[in-house]
């Protein structure tokens, strides 16, 4: 009985952790259904969102739900202006692009993280209690108020984003520069501005996903954009790079896996599940990945 | 013609040979025995990514079993450095071999991961192997290197031991890469699937070209084991692979001097100017995301090109 509720137990702790994997595995995709390229750098985007939501919070002008949003918005503006400085010049001067922009992403990665460092140092930034916490006990089971609003807030992000992508015009056009970027410009698209609206989404969302993680665990640090951004992406690579559903899903799996793997094999290797998931993963559904090319944005 | 370059590879080296007499200077030294071995890191970085076009992350991780297989056999089993020098080497081939195997259908980014996540695996497991590796840690008081009755002590006598496997490894590579095996990486580079229709066994060269690579890795680590004389898990970080990785993108991919430049521009200027020394990640990202913007091939490329304008119109010499 006792080894059901534990093993209960880490199913919730998995579900929570997973859903912002899932959070973040969404830009990955998404951005990949778009230019065909990965960008690098998102794991490092969510880390600055998560340091833009604590300098607001330490302004003190700020409560959790305000600084939420107004990290969203930054972050929202970093994504824009990476991808224009970054990728957009190596995008348009022509054929082969994909292999420089890659190494311009690794740029954009060791920059942010090397800037991070220096401004906050290696230490671990605790964010304090932001949020006032509650745990409910079910059945001996416990989740918090905390766990409950992580869930919450990302299921519905995640609503809203695939009403966004299959309802609305700028989603239509996001599907069609998805399936053929020449098409879509034929068709009047605004490539450019599609490109930016996805890399604005993909970094909103990475830094909603990092201030939320930042609260639950009380601890915002440099290096925790490449931790999640490697599970994100092994989210994104068993979910099938380019699709929006499959990263949900996937997100959350890489969650549940990575939790139980550290409760019940070795607690020390927690972090090396992800990259044993993304070699298998890759090991035995290569067909599946290098499939997943252009046109399989499609939500 | 063939006269003119040979003096000015003779003159080079001899300025090369005399650099302990003219910098005295501790620090100094150590700074040149650093980016040598990191010249020798980039430039077998290149045979991989350079020419046979194959992302890899992880060369500090080569680095570092090669270094750890040398402080091991050296602490335990008190056995020669000339002896666990290539053992050291052959090992880090071995495991590369063993790595490959299973990624040679990646490509791109997924190989790039792969071959991170590895790194990340070696990580751990030099943290996690007690018995072996002392964890954290570390292993201190690793043997200085002996020749009969001459010790490898001082900064000149490392000094020298790391530019003779420098420039081994860069003319090692340049060999391997004027023979078939080069023209076939770069064809693999190029176009893998027309590669092999071509009749180039891709599997077979892309194994041989990790391997190759791991080997001068594994002695680069060699290298440092005995020299620094004590190796932990922190001494061959991520960073470090990312700053390995930068080195020939930066300076010229699949060039000679490229990974060179590469590794004197990231790793001796940040040192030089000081102000920037705890900036120098900073650098290396700033620096390759402005050179893939303006000019993907490199400051080599970027050299190439304005020689090409400045003098007559000629066609461009190729990308090797």
């Amino acid at each position: 009985m006792h080894g059901l509720q534990q093993l209960a137990q880490q199913l919730i702790n998995g579900l929570v952790i997973g859903s912002v994997y899932s959070l973040i595995a969404l830009g990955y995709t998404m951005v990949f259904g778009i230019l065909g390229f990965i960008n690098f750098a998102h794991g490092d985007v969510y880390m600055i969102g998560s340091f833009i939501g604590l300098m607001l919070l330490g302004t003190g002008a700020f409560n959790f739900a305000t600084a939420l949003v107004g990290a969203a918005i930054l972050t929202g503006i970093v994504g824009i202006a990476i991808e224009k400085v970054a990728y957009r010049p190596i995008r348009q001067s022509g054929k082969g692009f994909e292999d420089t922009m890659l190494v311009s992403a690794i740029g954009v990665s060791i920059f942010l993280e090397t800037l991070a460092l220096i401004i906050w140092g290696t230490e671990t930034h605790p964010m304090g209690a932001v949020l006032h916490k509650v745990s409910y006990q079910v059945g001996g089971i416990y989740i918090s108020s905390v766990q409950l609003l992580i869930l919450g807030l990302a299921v519905g992000l995640m609503v809203v984003l695939h009403l966004f992508v299959t309802r609305t015009v700028t989603g239509a056009a996001m599907r069609a520069t998805a399936q053929n970027m020449m098409a879509a410009r034929l068709m009047g698209i605004s490539v450019d501005r599609i490109v930016s609206v996805t890399f604005a989404i993909g970094s909103v969302l990475a830094a909603i996903g990092g201030l939320l993680v930042g609260a639950y665990f009380d601890a915002v640090y440099p290096l925790m954009g490449w931790t999640a951004g490697v599970k994100a992406f092994t989210a994104a690579v068993v979910g099938g790079v380019g699709s929006i559903p499959g990263a949900m899903i996937a997100g959350v799996l890489i969650g549940l896996i990575e939790t139980l793997g550290s409760a019940y094999i070795s607690s020390g290797f927690r972090d090396g599940f992800a990259f044993i998931i993304l070699i298998l993963a890759l090991l035995f559904f290569p067909s599946g990945i290098f499939q997943v090319r252009r046109g399989e944005g499609k939500s | 013609m063939t006269a003119r370059r040979l003096l000015s590879a003779l003159a080079a080296l001899a300025a090369l040979l005399l650099v302990p007499v003219l910098i005295t200077d501790d620090y100094g030294l150590h700074l040149i025995i650093m980016t040598a071995m990191f010249m020798m890191l980039a430039a077998s970085q290149d045979l991989i990514y350079g020419y046979a076009g194959q992302l890899h992350l992880g060369q500090a991780a080569f680095a570092a079993i090669g270094a750890y297989i040398t402080a091991v056999l050296m602490l335990r089993f008190n056995l020669s450095y000339w002896l666990v020098m290539p053992l050291s080497g052959l090992g880090t081939a071995l495991v590369a071999l063993l790595l490959s195997v299973p990624t040679l259908r990646l490509r791109g980014l997924y190989l790039g991961l792969a071959t991170l996540g590895f790194s990340e695996i070696v990580r751990l497991t030099l943290i996690m192997w007690n018995d072996v590796t002392r964890g954290p840690m570390g292993l201190p008081g690793i043997p200085a290197p002996t020749f009969g009755s001459f010790v490898f002590e001082s900064k000149a006598s490392f000094y020298y031991m790391i530019l003779a496997f420098t420039v081994l490894t860069v003319v090692a590579i340049q060999r391997i890469v004027h023979s078939r095996m080069g023209k076939a990486l770069m064809a693999i580079r190029d176009d893998e699937i027309a590669a092999r229709a071509m009749g180039v066994d891709s599997s077979h060269y892309k194994l041989t070209a990790f391997s190759t690579s791991a080997f001068f890795a594994g002695i680069a680590g060699s290298f440092y084991s005995v020299y620094i004389s004590f190796i932990s898990p922190d001494s061959f970080k991520m960073m470090d692979s990312f700053l390995i990785f930068a080195m020939p993108a930066l300076g010229g991919m699949g060039t000679v001097a490229g990974p060179l430049i590469g590794a004197l521009v990231l790793y001796v200027l940040p040192e030089i100017t000081r102000v920037f020394a705890e900036y120098r990640m900073l650098w290396v990202g700033g620096l390759l995301v402005v050179t893939m913007v303006l000019q993907p091939k490199g400051i080599l490329g970027g050299m190439r090109a304005l020689a090409g304008r400045l003098r007559r119109p000629r066609p461009e010499p190729g990308t090797d």
